[in-house]
């Protein structure tokens, strides 16, 4: 099992002792106000990653072949998701983050939140984590 | 027909659903209203019993098609108050009947130097045209601010019309922030300089009387979605003297006389505004909705939707940390607000979660958001059929929110 396939799964775990949304949420709320924040060096213009709701800002740096994702959200739910996304992703070879294909999202239930209509940044964001590692991959070779 | 929850809300079967195993509480009407049986049952008979291309052939269900088309163009006429037929245009929606005037208008009267007039509160749809428009032909874009109530700020407005001012397009009222601009005095004002006004009516149709030959007004544009017709469908009305000197603004069939290689003639109003095979089963869908409203009638419309933004505004006062947005002394149907300490889209989600359908974000009226300097509201838009116990749903919710995050 890959690295990052192995993160999901404890998530997935995770999740499964909810029974309803509401402590899903307040658990997703909670992991939101713990997300290290952003170096506020990189929380500007050019990190942002726009949505109609909510704004993400996003950072990568290329360490030993991994790739160190931190990131920000004005909105507390998506800052969750983002402390998710970030638990999955970062510290994992390009390659593997190319590949990702994030169905972890689908299995505790969140995917309405990587839809179009909430416009929140975050499907932008993955594909912008995905971009990094790409650009990371390409530089190494 | 009287405005009663019961009978009136058994008319709108989406009211029935359940969303997130909750009964729906719909107050987003502001994106779009439901539609009654009525208006389902038309676009339904149409297909089943009229369905044919119009204005052209012979037959019988052609014949049956043009004329229904051609009544709702009359019946629509009298909802607004128009002098004529021929100055109400079919378009796809307000969007597409301000694009045509921002088009066909700049194209006959815009130039070098020129200045169209908007305001800090319109929605997208009625500023990105006029920008367009002011870059095609050289001319500059001048906006009329608000006041930190929402509302327009006249004195400015005075300041900025001139003779150069070739157009100006208000709406009539907000989208973000339910502010009733004072259109009529606005045309009054701009009439001394000559000035065409366009009014985007797409907010005020489904809420209050329009009479555009009491506003003077030299263009009117609404949505048939927004008050209870069907999508895809809406309507320009034009004054004759603009429209007959205005280029056509898509060429096709309809809106033509005579067609060869060497030369095109037009077709006269207001076909030559109606390029192509027109959307018939909706603008009879919309014919429908208005005949809807006008049953209902707008002074217990109005009574009815204003006790109920009085109640929401009450009740949503008793909750901690809540900031109103837009809080003029002329407004209809819509509260915006946010809490001081939590986004806009997390209350929005957590609504949603709860089965209470509201918009978050910046509604397409992004200056507006930076005037107030927030990133966005919770917006909540009534229709006819909404009731207080909705409210009253809308308020526990929201408490339910400030218990998650505050």
């Amino acid at each position: 099992m890959s690295g990052i396939k192995e993160k999901e799964q404890e998530i997935i775990e995770e999740f499964e002792i909810f029974d309803d949304w509401m402590d899903k949420y307040n658990y997703i709320i909670e992991l939101g106000k713990s997300v290290p924040e952003i170096n506020p060096e990189y929380k500007k213009e050019k990190h942002i990653i726009r949505g109609c709701q909510a704004q993400v800002w996003l950072h990568a740096e290329y360490k030993d072949g991994k790739v160190i994702y931190t990131a920000d959200s004005d909105a507390l739910i998506t800052k969750g998701i983002i402390a998710l996304l970030i638990k999955v992703l970062s510290g994992q070879p390009p390659q593997e983050i190319i590949n990702a294909d994030m169905a972890f999202i689908d299995q505790i239930g969140l995917r309405e939140h990587l839809s179009q209509t909430r416009s929140n940044g975050l499907l932008n964001m993955i594909k912008q984590m995905k971009l990094y590692a790409l650009a990371f991959q390409k530089s190494k070779s | 027909m009287a405005v009663t929850e019961d009978i009136l809300r058994k008319q709108f079967p989406i009211l029935g659903l359940t969303v997130n195993k909750r009964p729906l509480i719909y107050l987003d009407n502001a994106a779009t209203t439901h539609k009654p049986v009525a208006v389902i049952d038309r676009l339904r008979h149409y297909y089943e019993s009229e369905n044919s291309n119009i204005h052209r052939g012979a037959h019988h269900l052609s014949q049956l098609a043009t004329e229904a088309y051609e009544q709702a163009r009359e019946n629509i006429r009298k909802f607004i108050n128009a002098g004529h037929n021929h100055e109400v245009i079919f378009t796809r929606g307000t969007t597409e009947s301000i694009n045509l005037v921002a088009y066909s208008f700049s194209k006959k009267f815009l130039n070098p130097g020129d200045e169209i007039l908007i305001s800090e509160m319109e929605h997208h749809s009625n500023i990105v045209p006029w920008q367009i428009a002011c870059e095609n032909h050289r001319a500059n874009l001048k906006i009329i601010p608000i006041n930190d109530k929402g509302e327009l700020r006249m004195d400015q407005y005075r300041e900025l019309l001139s003779d150069k001012t070739k157009l100006v397009a208000v709406t009539h009222v907000s989208n973000s922030l339910g502010t009733i601009n004072p259109v009529k005095e606005i045309i009054r004002l701009a009439h001394q300089y000559n000035t065409a006004v366009l009014v985007d009516g797409a907010q005020a149709a489904p809420h209050i009387p329009i009479d555009v030959k009491a506003l003077d007004c030299d263009f009117y544009c609404f949505s048939g979605h927004k008050m209870y017709g069907p999508m895809g469908v809406g309507v320009l009305y034009g004054k004759e003297k603009w429209l007959e000197q205005m280029p056509p603004y898509q060429g096709g069939g309809e809106m033509i006389k005579e067609v060869s290689f060497k030369k095109t003639t037009f077709n006269e109003l207001p076909f030559k505004f109606e390029a192509g095979t027109p959307n018939v089963a909706d603008v009879l869908g919309m014919d429908k909705a208005i005949q809807f409203i006008l049953e209902v009638g707008h002074t217990d419309i109005a009574r009815y939707e204003n006790d109920l933004l009085k109640y929401a505004i009450d009740r949503l006062s008793e909750l901690e940390n809540i900031q109103f947005i837009g809080t003029a002394e002329q407004r209809t149907s819509v509260v915006s607000f946010l809490f001081t300490d939590i986004h806009p889209y997390d209350t929005g989600t957590i609504l949603d979660k709860l089965g209470i359908a509201v918009r978050t974000g910046h509604h397409c009226a992004q200056p507006v958001m930076e005037h107030f300097q927030i990133p966005g509201t919770v917006r909540v838009s009534f229709a006819l059929y909404n009731t207080k116990e909705e409210v009253d749903a809308l308020v526990n919710a929201l408490a339910k929110v400030r218990e998650m995050f505050g």
